[in-house]
């Protein structure tokens, strides 16, 4: 039986939601007048017999009654006023959380059955002048992702006679035999055609070493022996694909590369990730001898490096394009949930203390054609950012730091990184925290969330371009409560020393978290039956694939198992006992015992033979610019209101970035909580006074001109801004986030040997400037596929490198941040500035491609670092900023109405000595210089320690509200620092 | 003594303010301050009477579905050990204290405790609406004391400064008689204020709309207290967002005054 629960606002209240959606109606033209919402719940069980049981139990349960009113299988827009109806929920097979809340709250009066369900919607009563048209056009544009969710649009005239159709329950499609194939693949044809019918995206040699592996006599003997068949079930295919796919294994970073540089020398490259990236990082950690911090890097989910002699910290960023693309709000709100679990799921476990957040879209203010399926920059940007919102704030995790890129080429697919810091005590039961290793006979335990059709597929799907087929499947939504009780669950098991591993179930699924656990004893026994299901009709090899989230993977020796559960049960949190690992040299797989997969693990893991790739650096050639006649202090408007430079003020307010206590240094600070700070610091261990840093680098918008500089400049600004804030090149760890066009030749992409050679150049980077500045790489993660091909035509994103950085410093107290202080304190700039405009904020205003983009020098930046990390150490610098988008005319005015005054400045003689016009001063984005604001009274100190240094005086703060710029007596900037201000905030308000 | 100092801070279920506030709790001088899931009080794990505060702390409860803290209060109502209603009845009457901050002061209100808390467990009297905007949001905000209320956990506050996080803070009172009472019995604890403490409904220093201005309430007794924003998480002076430019007067945040306050009054022999 099926009823309907609708709650309303009480009349008199004013309705916040439908306010708010009012307003985005209104932004966008259409002629809404008037907008309430309902909630909507779904109830299909037995239990409840009769309208009057119902009631009670809503009054109970549901009803606020202070704040609703309701109405039971009688829809309450019958008696309202609206224009139209529009109802939002779930298609059937979504993750619906509130449906999965309404559903505990029911069971605590209603004894529901197994197979009782609950779906959730929310209506708007929409009055206003629409067509049927105009409304449907609305509603898609700002209420509905038809992909995942259904919609019943309704105007008053025929709201009564269809309104049945409320009352339709969105059941999944579960009466499917359940089978485990054997899908012909005899010959190389037949296998790729499978590959490409069940999204495998395997290459012809990939599928041509699955082959070979079935032909092998040892193979054969052993399927024999087993009463398996010759050739693969669908079951090994499929977990064969997942632990292959580019995203699992990295096949391009691992590939071998012959690289022909400019001048045609060739370079053979093994691998790009152990050359270029572990490479740096060994020879560092070589170098620090003894003092080496680093205790885990590269091999487990998060890097570990050591805070204190008591506590550790890990630190991962992942990325989560391709979904995003599709529904960014399920996209990014699965993106952080999933990183939340790699951060916890390190070592042994491990608490998160910090998100940070870098998003890439399209122009907000796009108006270019957009290919059909794609959404406007502007939704997938407040999609990704609610997403964000809820993953963030509902796990309880601050998000503490970010940053937003805006440029043409992500309108084809988003970039959406999401970083998850964790601490772990160094010990657990007195070994390490970061060591762990599932045994023999250990049990496979599976906790967390049920399985379902979910983000199947979602390992392979990252793996290929977008296009208009691209899967439903691939997109899930993620339910941080449940997490968060999983969390909970794991760390009371964790205190009573319950198993010996744990790992994250991400890409890949269970093919992939047993899969890797399985290397630590060569082997296990996975019965896919026995996995929670979220509803009838999975086959076997969806549920060993499925990327269902909320999941944890641990190993519990067999004594243990028995508390496990119990454990588990009490906590409200579901676990399941799906087998034990094995030391067979097989992974095998059973479904109600039958055995439906054996892979042998050697081959599984190693069996991946390395691509041979082709790379040629041509450099692109770019005129000279031209000169430039321009009213400077307009042009420092137009530049603080451009959406890269803009505050960020309106996302960073929606994000809880002060849970857990700790935060010190915030997104926002200054007098009036509106100057932009460069990173974010928090004290970790509260009664500490040690305190972490995290910082961003990332400046896709030189891409074009060279990947090297565009890689370097991002490793640099993101070191640049925990120095910018107190910090030291003593500790400093890095993870290096790649973002690719897909960089391997093809028909597809005939420019691949451009773009894998601008890939090994941005690898040549990261290990030439990890080197100089001594920044060791921890952890990093490649996505490679970032195309979209829609209508046939190819859309590539610029080659991204997102740097972040984690530091560790002594004493937070001694942090600083970038808001002017008090008037007559000297203006330093610290660091040359060169005539390296292109990329630059100023060339993108103008639509200029054309001059130098910033090099960056790692000697000279490293000594001044140093030397900065010392000045602030003794207190000498009352304010610190980075100089980056938008230049050192950016950086001055932040600084000035970050405090509240005003500065007056004179670039003379910086003219003389640099040979730079005054737009190529103020607005050039040379790498590696900080502004520095000092007392009177430090002046001589700050000067003296900095004698070595490329120092430059600029002029003095003042209590005048302007910024004065003159250049050899003439006013070449001459703004009041509102007007500057309001620029800044409006940008992207 | 009115009871001890150690403190009971219920976790879990979504709940994720229990490091900090447990931490403030114990700089302010609590003898012990224990961590407990919320299914452990609610099984009867946990003798109330150790205790002499209960903090209910922030958080996003079942993740705010159904409105913030609702499911636990039916948790509270239908899914507890039966005695444990009984329970925090004589609690209360002894004179011990309960606090409630964000999603605690929603359970608070929504369970009926606050803000006449003998109404506990049967009647709500007002509830926490979305805020006008329609948006969550973190942010720093001028509180100022309702002189006429006499509870232990403001004593010695005139205004302070602390940061709201919610998306659903607008106090809603059920009908104009219990607004009456509310303010004939000076309930309401703490106001959203101006830089100058002029209580004030503009948008931001008031971030979410509600009725009189309200952040706090508390129960007749004073024993009952629930607010918005959340003192835990000023509790060091680096937390405030203006501590680069101000003068150093000393380590802790004026967030912990209010559980110093429950301390001192709990310690009290009157």
């Amino acid at each position: 039986m099926i009823h309907r629960l609708e709650l309303a606002l009480k009349p008199t209240l004013e309705d916040p939601i439908g306010h708010k959606t009012l307003k985005q109606f209104q932004t966008h033209g259409y002629a809404a007048t008037s907008i309430r919402t309902l909630e909507v719940y779904l109830i299909e069980s037995e239990a409840i017999s009769s309208t009057e049981q119902l009631a009670r139990f809503s009054e109970e349960l549901f009803v606020d009654p202070v704040l609703n009113d309701y109405a039971l299988n009688d829809p309450l827009a019958e008696r309202l006023a609206f224009d139209w109806f529009v109802e939002v929920g779930y298609k059937a097979g979504v993750t619906d959380n509130a449906a999965r809340v309404a559903k505990e709250n029911l069971s605590l009066q209603v004894p529901l059955a197994e197979g009782d369900l609950l779906a959730s919607a929310r209506a708007y009563l929409i009055q206003g002048d629409f067509t049927a048209q105009e409304i449907q056009k609305a509603a898609h544009r700002l209420l509905v992702n038809p992909l995942i969710q259904r919609v019943a649009l309704l105007s008053r005239q025929e709201f009564s006679a269809q309104k049945e159709r409320l009352f339709q329950f969105p059941h999944p499609q579960g009466d499917a035999p359940i089978s485990v194939e054997k899908p012909p693949c005899d010959s190389l044809e037949q296998l790729m055609a499978l590959s490409e019918q069940r999204l495998l995206a395997l290459s012809k040699e990939e599928a041509r070493t699955i082959l070979s592996y079935y032909q092998r006599a040892s193979t054969q003997q052993d399927r024999l022996r087993h009463g398996l068949p010759q050739g693969p079930t669908d079951v090994e295919l499929e977990c064969i694909a997942q632990t292959w796919s580019e995203h699992c294994k990295h096949k391009i970073f691992n590939s071998h590369i012959d690289y022909e540089d400019e001048e045609g020398n060739l370079t053979q490259i093994q691998s790009l990730y152990k050359t270029y990236i572990q490479g740096s990082t060994n020879q560092i950690r070589q170098a620090l001898g003894t003092k080496d911090w680093c205790l885990s890097v590269f091999k487990d989910n998060a890097g570990i490096i050591r805070f204190n002699e008591d506590w550790s910290l890990a630190f991962k960023v992942e990325t989560h394009n391709s979904p995003s693309a599709l529904d960014p709000y399920g996209g990014a709100l699965t993106g952080i949930v999933g990183v939340n679990r790699d951060a916890y799921g390190t070592g042994m476990g491990a608490k998160l203390i910090a998100n940070t957040d870098v998003f890439c879209f399209g122009p907000p203010d796009y108006d270019g054609p957009l290919p059909k399926k794609l959404m406007h920059p502007e939704r997938i940007f407040e999609g990704v950012r609610l997403g964000v919102e809820h993953g963030g704030n509902h796990s309880g995790v601050p998000t503490v730091n970010g940053a937003i890129c805006f440029d043409d080429s992500f309108v084809g697919k988003p970039l959406v990184f999401c970083g998850t810091v964790s601490l772990m005590p160094a010990k657990h039961q007195g070994a390490p925290s970061e060591q762990k290793q599932a045994q023999r006979d250990d049990h496979i335990l599976m906790v967390g969330g049920r399985i379902g059709k979910d983000g199947i597929h979602g390992a392979t799907f990252s793996s290929i371009a977008l296009d208009e087929n691209s899967p439903v499947s691939a997109v899930q939504i993620g339910d941080p409560i449940t997490q968060k009780r999983m969390f909970d669950f794991l760390w009371a098991a964790k205190q009573e020393n319950l198993y010996s591993s744990v790992t994250d179930n991400g890409a890949g699924g269970l093919s992939s978290s047993v899969g890797e656990m399985a290397e630590d004893t060569k082997g296990a026994k996975l019965h896919l039956d026995r996995a929670p299901l979220k509803y009838k009709g999975l086959q076997p090899w969806e549920i060993l694939v499925s990327e269902a989230q909320e999941r944890m993977t641990l190993s519990v020796p067999p004594t243990r198992v028995e508390r496990f559960l119990a454990l588990a049960e009490e906590m409200l949190v579901e676990a399941s006992d799906l087998g034990e690992f094995t030391d067979s040299g097989y992974l095998e797989c059973f479904y109600h015992g039958e055995l439906v997969a054996r892979l042998e693990m050697e081959f599984l893991h190693q069996g991946l033979p390395a691509m041979r790739l082709k790379a040629k650096w041509t450099p692109p050639v770019f005129v000279e610019p031209p000169a430039l006649e321009l009213h400077l202090g307009k042009t420092l408007r137009q530049l603080l209101g451009r959406p890269n430079v803009a505050s960020k003020e309106r996302v960073i307010r929606q994000y809880d970035h002060e849970v857990g206590g700790a935060g010190v240094i915030k997104p926002l600070m200054g007098p009036n909580n509106d100057a932009p700070m460069d990173a974010a610091a928090l004290r970790p261990v509260l009664e500490s006074k040690e305190g972490a840093l995290i910082a961003n680098g990332i400046c896709p918008k030189f891409a074009p001109y060279d990947t090297y500089h565009m890689a370097a400049n991002a490793i640099d600004e993101a070191i640049r801004n925990l120095i910018a804030t107190g910090g030291s090149l003593n500790q400093i760890a890095g993870l290096d986030n790649f973002c690719w066009p897909d960089p391997v030749e093809s028909d597809h992409t005939p420019d691949g040997q451009y773009k894998l050679a601008q890939l090994v150049r941005a690898c040549q980077a990261i290990y030439d400037y990890c080197l100089g500045f001594g920044v060791p790489c921890i952890s990093g993660k490649d996505s490679m596929k970032n195309d979209a091909i829609l209508e046939g035509k190819k859309i590539s994103i610029k080659p991204t490198l997102l740097f972040s950085v984690l530091g560790k410093v002594e004493d937070i107290t001694k942090l600083i941040t970038s808001d002017a202080k008090g008037p007559d304190h000297a203006v330093y700039l610290l660091g040359e500035t060169h005539n390296e405009m292109a990329g630059s904020e100023l060339f993108g205003l103008l639509g200029l491609t054309a001059g130098q983009v910033p090099k960056v020098n790692s000697t000279t930046a490293k000594a001044r670092y140093e030397q900065v990390a010392q000045a602030t150490e003794q207190g000498l610098i009352s304010a610190l900023h980075d100089c980056s988008d938008g230049g050192l005319g950016v950086a001055l005015a932040e600084m000035a109405f970050g405090g509240g005054y005003g500065m007056e400045l004179e670039l003379g003689f910086a003219l003389t000595s640099s040979g730079l016009e005054p737009i190529q001063y103020l607005f050039s984005e040379s790498a590696s210089r900080l502004v520095a604001l000092v007392k009177k009274k430090h002046q001589p100190a700050f000067e003296s320690l900095l004698r070595d240094q490329f120092l430059t005086l600029l002029g003095t703060t003042t209590l005048k509200q302007e910024l004065l710029i003159l250049a050899k007596g003439e006013v070449v900037v001459h703004e009041p620092l509102e007007g500057l201000k309001s620029s800044w905030q409006q940008g992207l308000a | 003594m009115k009871g001890p100092t150690k403190t009971l801070i219920p976790s879990g279920l979504g709940l994720n303010c229990e490091k900090e506030t447990q931490y403030s709790c114990l700089r302010a001088g609590a003898e012990g301050a224990e961590v407990v899931h919320t299914l452990d009080l609610l099984q009867g794990r946990v003798n109330l009477f150790d205790y002499g505060l209960i903090v209910f702390i922030g958080g996003f409860l079942d993740g705010d579905y159904l409105g913030s803290a609702r499911v636990n209060v039916n948790r509270f109502k239908y899914g507890a050990e039966p005695k444990l209603r009984e329970q925090l009845k004589e609690y209360l009457r002894q004179g011990r204290l309960i606090l409630g901050i964000c999603n605690g002061f929603q359970f608070l209100v929504k369970l009926g405790l606050l803000p006449f808390s003998e109404d506990a467990f049967t009647t709500q009297s007002a509830s926490l609406a979305h805020n006008v905007q329609g948006q969550f949001e973190d942010r720093w905000v001028w509180l100022k004391k309702n002189e006429g209320n006499s509870s232990p956990f403001l004593t010695g506050i005139d205004r302070i400064y602390l940061p709201v996080r919610h998306g659903e803070g607008q106090l809603v009172v059920k009908n104009a008689m219990v607004e009456q009472e509310i303010i004939k019995h000076n309930l309401i604890g703490l106001r959203y204020a101006d830089t100058e403490g002029r209580p004030t409904e503009v948008y931001p220093l008031n971030p979410n709309g509600s009725w009189e201005n309200a952040a706090a309430l508390s129960n007749l007794e004073g024993t009952v207290f629930g607010l918005m924003p959340h003192p835990e998480a000023y509790n060091h002076y680096t937390n405030h967002p203006h501590w680069t430019s101000q003068p150093f007067q000393g380590e802790e945040g004026e967030g912990l005054i209010f559980f110093k306050n429950a301390y001192r009054y709990l310690n009290d022999s009157a």
